[in-house]
């Protein structure tokens, strides 16, 4: 077998001898010969096969000559220089980059471009009076890039990317280093002459540093605690604004009244470590997007037919949000419809497998209702609008309440439940130890009440989730479990309840089991359906030829393809009939359980010989996952199909595993909702929009995806779809890693018994506060990053032992 | 010793530059793309290798024409 020499894909069918070097196909060859004709064959010596091959684009991108979408889309444009950003999901190497920064060879009018390889993003200036946006489109898809443009990129959402944790960490940084130097020398001597000279500058040069750490960096404390107050929540920030406040007063009055030189390093240090941890924390796959609603799904533009002044029909590319209730619509092979609307002209054979989860594709007849986000599958269709984009059936999914909520808010954290005992632990302690020396000793009441407040500030406890769920996110990355921040990780521990879809989650996309049921076909018969086979496009039709042997191929004397319906064929006073049973005739001999089915029935000369039966293939592992999750959990299965597979999947799954059917987007999310209601932590495992909802709704919800550059729907994580069956496993992984926290909760509580036995007895020196601070805070990172790494190796030998 | 005045006041200085800097690297978005730069990089040195080993019509305008 050869492998093509521009993308790697074995040459299966056909081989095409070009220059010495196979092509699979003459989309992959074309691109070679572009890139060759303009000395851009290095593209091939940065990387071997990087090519992706081009896809068909006859007039997809006609919509990009209607001038307020172009607009809508550009970036800048000052009439002449026009700058405009595009997603290309298929950047994936350095040969990628190199190419798309080197457009300006295949095209003059480009006059710069440059790639964001996290984002798979490029951003091209071009001169728009040698080069329109369409053209450079287009040239970008024939050299296999092509842009991924839906109705989200019609909001122009300003790219605001914040960037204020890091100039708060870096202003922190600054402080911290500047101030450590200047307390430096008062931790060795006490009184020496020219120290004594330099003190009082020192330590306001000190209070100077401290100022913009305590009211800018820190700020996000004492607001986050406010909130916290506000909603009757003791969050951990309360303590930790509560500490900043008392270091900053205390280490002030002790400058002024000339008591010491106060705590400015333990202080600039604190809010330093803190704000690393929250850094940490945010480790974020750019690439991936996990806010995808409909919009990123849908086109951004259809083709509008309506009739000029002189009464012909004319086509024009219209803006999605522009069309309203009785427009007609022309929509093509493969797009997607964006309204709901009613079929007038047409065979319509709309696959739904992404928006409701039925798995077969539908056909419909003119004066059927078509829903929204369904995909043509065959020949052009006319529709009349019934509703708008905002109003159609689909798109109300996302009115519904749970997708205006932030889920972050609602879930308690560890963290939280633990800063809730700590804070009032922390408070009693500081006004009983206050209320002793008040009666003892006075004078050091003050002391020892800033004291208690100061080494028991929790920066060791507000660093152990943060770096263990940062760690464990990146553990979870490289098994190629993409989650979205890390609070999902702690909800992923307390996971009761798994709630499966069935389409495209269970099963795979592609339905490679094929089986035979009926009158065993004659050599002659077999021959003749190849033959016929071979000359359609029909999804089915191209897998069911895949696995017929195909020797001896005749040319037919006749042959006829219905689009949607089946292909009539005749050669040698033979005749054949393959498509749906309603085309091959016949309805006696089929049962009902085979009209749910996907099937592709046989007719020749007139009498019914029997059908193809197309099983969705299960992915690998189903009934391991399963009975693994079904020993201490609840496990569902949600379904938008018919009954159809019932059979077999209560073959498959273990009993008592709970199946429900036809379930509508709404009915799946109230599912979830009454789940949650009966005390359920639900973990809700989809694929498509339908379960969007779903998704949303329940504690965590995970996407499963064949490829995680196409679309998927808003969700806490993405998950490849090879690991599916590593499932349970991640399960437990996010158990012991929030036992891990739990530990260091405790390693940290004896550091702060530690600092409490200074601060109680009145003891408590700057130097000791600014070594045990960091300390703790080290120590935390060193134990967490240690453990983590640890159950990331054993998570990595358990799986490697099951495959 | 009165020097360490001015000692200070150089240090904080040069700190301050440095800090300025770094700010300003952050908000003109260096940081945003940490991974594409790395690979850019390397690119130019090959484009001249390529240039000399393909024809030497086209080598010759690579190297009056250096600019990208």
């Amino acid at each position: 077998m050869v492998n093509c020499f521009h993308c790697g894909d074995p040459c299966s069918d056909i081989e095409i001898k070009h220059e010495e070097k196979s092509f699979c196909c003459h989309g992959c060859k074309t691109v070679y010969d572009i890139l060759h004709d303009n000395d851009l064959s290095y593209y091939y010596d940065l990387q071997k096969t990087p090519g992706i091959s081009p896809r068909e684009i006859a007039g997809k991108y006609d919509f990009l000559d209607n001038e307020v979408i172009v607009e809508k889309l550009l970036e800048f444009n000052d009439g002449n220089t026009q700058i405009v950003s595009f997603l290309i999901p298929s950047i994936h190497c350095s040969s990628c980059i190199w190419i798309l920064e080197n457009l300006n060879k295949l095209n003059p009018a480009v006059k710069t471009s440059q790639v964001n390889f996290p984002e798979k993003t490029v951003r091209i200036t071009f001169t728009s009076e040698e080069n329109s946006l369409k053209n450079l489109v287009i040239l970008l898809s024939r050299i296999g890039y092509e842009p991924y443009i839906s109705l989200d990129d019609s909001d122009k959402k300003e790219k605001n990317i914040n960037r204020s944790l890091i100039y708060k960490l870096g202003v922190a940084g600054f402080a911290f280093g500047n101030v450590m130097f200047l307390s430096f020398p008062e931790y060795f001597e006490h009184s020496e002459f020219w120290l004594d000279q330099f003190k009082p500058f020192f330590r306001w040069l000190m209070f100077a540093f401290s100022l913009p750490v305590v009211f800018y960096s820190g700020s996000g404390y004492f607001t986050s605690a406010y909130k916290g107050l506000r909603s009757k929540i003791l969050n951990i920030d309360i303590p930790i604004a509560l500490g900043i406040a008392v270091l900053f007063i205390r280490s002030t009055l002790d400058i002024v009244m000339n008591w010491g030189s106060g705590f400015f390093d333990s202080l600039t240090g604190l809010v330093f470590f803190l704000l690393i941890g929250k850094f940490f924390q945010q480790k974020t796959y750019s690439y991936l997007s996990f806010e995808r609603d409909y919009k990123s799904y849908f086109p951004i533009a259809v083709t509008k037919l309506f009739k000029n002044s002189e009464g012909k029909i004319v086509e024009e590319q219209a803006e999605v949000y522009t069309i309203k209730k009785g427009d007609r619509l022309l929509i093509r092979n493969n797009e997607i419809l964006p309204v709901d609307a009613i079929l007038i002209k047409g065979n319509a054979l709309i696959d739904y497998s992404f928006v409701t989860g039925e798995a077969e594709p539908v056909s419909k007849q003119s004066g059927d209702k078509l829903f929204a986000g369904g995909k043509q599958q065959a020949g052009i269709l006319e529709v009349e609008v019934l509703k708008a984009v905002a109003q159609s059936y689909l798109t109300q999914l996302w009115s519904n309440d749970v997708f205006s909520k932030d889920k972050t808010g609602i879930f308690e954290s560890i963290t939280d439940s633990i800063s809730k005992r700590f804070t009032v632990a922390i408070l009693s302690v500081a006004f009983i130890s206050t209320i002793f020396w008040l009666v003892f000793d006075p004078s050091k009441a003050f002391n020892v009440f800033t004291s208690v407040l100061i080494v028991a500030c929790p920066c060791a406890i507000a660093l152990a989730a943060p770096f263990t769920l940062g760690n464990v996110l990146r553990i979870f990355g490289r098994e190629k479990l993409y989650l979205k921040e890390t609070s999902v990780i702690e909800q992923m521990a307390k996971v009761d309840t798994v709630v499966f879809d069935k389409t495209g989650t269970l099963t795979t996309n592609q339905k490679n089991l094929i089986t035979y049921e009926g009158v065993a076909l004659s050599n002659e018969e077999k021959q003749l359906l190849t033959s016929t086979l071979r000359a359609s496009s029909h999804p089915l039709s191209r897998s069911l030829y895949t696995i017929l042997d195909k020797n001896n191929i005749q040319t037919l004397d006749d042959f006829e393809e219905e689009v949607g319906k089946g292909i009539s064929a005749t050669f040698n006073d033979n005749s054949i009939k393959v498509g749906s049973y309603e085309f091959v005739g016949f309805y006696d001999e089929i049962t009902s359980e085979l009209k749910n089915r996907t099937t592709v029935h046989i007719s020749t000369n007139q009498v019914y010989k029997g059908c193809y039966i197309f099983n969705s293939e299960y992915r690998k592992g189903v009934s391991e996952i399963f009975e693994q999750l079904g020993n201490d959990k609840e496990v569902v299965v949600l379904s938008g199909d018919n009954e159809g597979e019932r059979e077999r999947l209560e073959t498959l799954l273990p009993k008592g595993t709970k199946l429900y059917f036809n379930q509508k987007p709404d009915d799946k999310l109230n599912f979830i909702k009454t789940l949650q209601q009966n005390g359920k932590q639900v973990l809700m495992i989809g694929d498509g929009l339908n379960d969007a909802g779903a998704l949303k709704q329940s504690n965590v919800g995970f996407v499963i995806s064949e490829n995680t550059n196409v679309f998927s729907p808003a969700c806490d994580g993405i998950l490849d779809a090879s690991q599916f069956k590593k499932i349970g496993d991640y399960l437990n992984f996010s158990k012991s890693s929030v036992k891990i926290i739990k530990w260091a909760f405790l390693l940290s509580l004896i550091y702060n018994l530690i600092g409490l036995s200074f601060a109680v007895t009145g003891h408590l020196r700057p130097v000791v506060a600014a070594i045990l601070m960091p300390l703790s805070s080290i120590s935390i990172v060193v134990f967490t990053t240690i453990a983590t790494q640890y159950i990331g190796k054993k998570l990595r030998m358990d799986i490697n032992k099951q495959s | 010793m009165n020097i360490i005045y001015m000692l200070l006041a150089i240090s904080v200085f040069v700190a301050l530059i440095f800090f300025a800097l770094f700010i300003y690297s952050v908000k003109r978005g260096q940081y945003d793309d940490t991974y594409t730069p790395s690979v850019r990089m390397l690119f130019e040195d090959e484009l001249v290798k390529e240039g000399t080993s393909s024809k030497s019509e086209t080598s010759k305008e690579k190297i009056t024409n250096p600019k990208k």
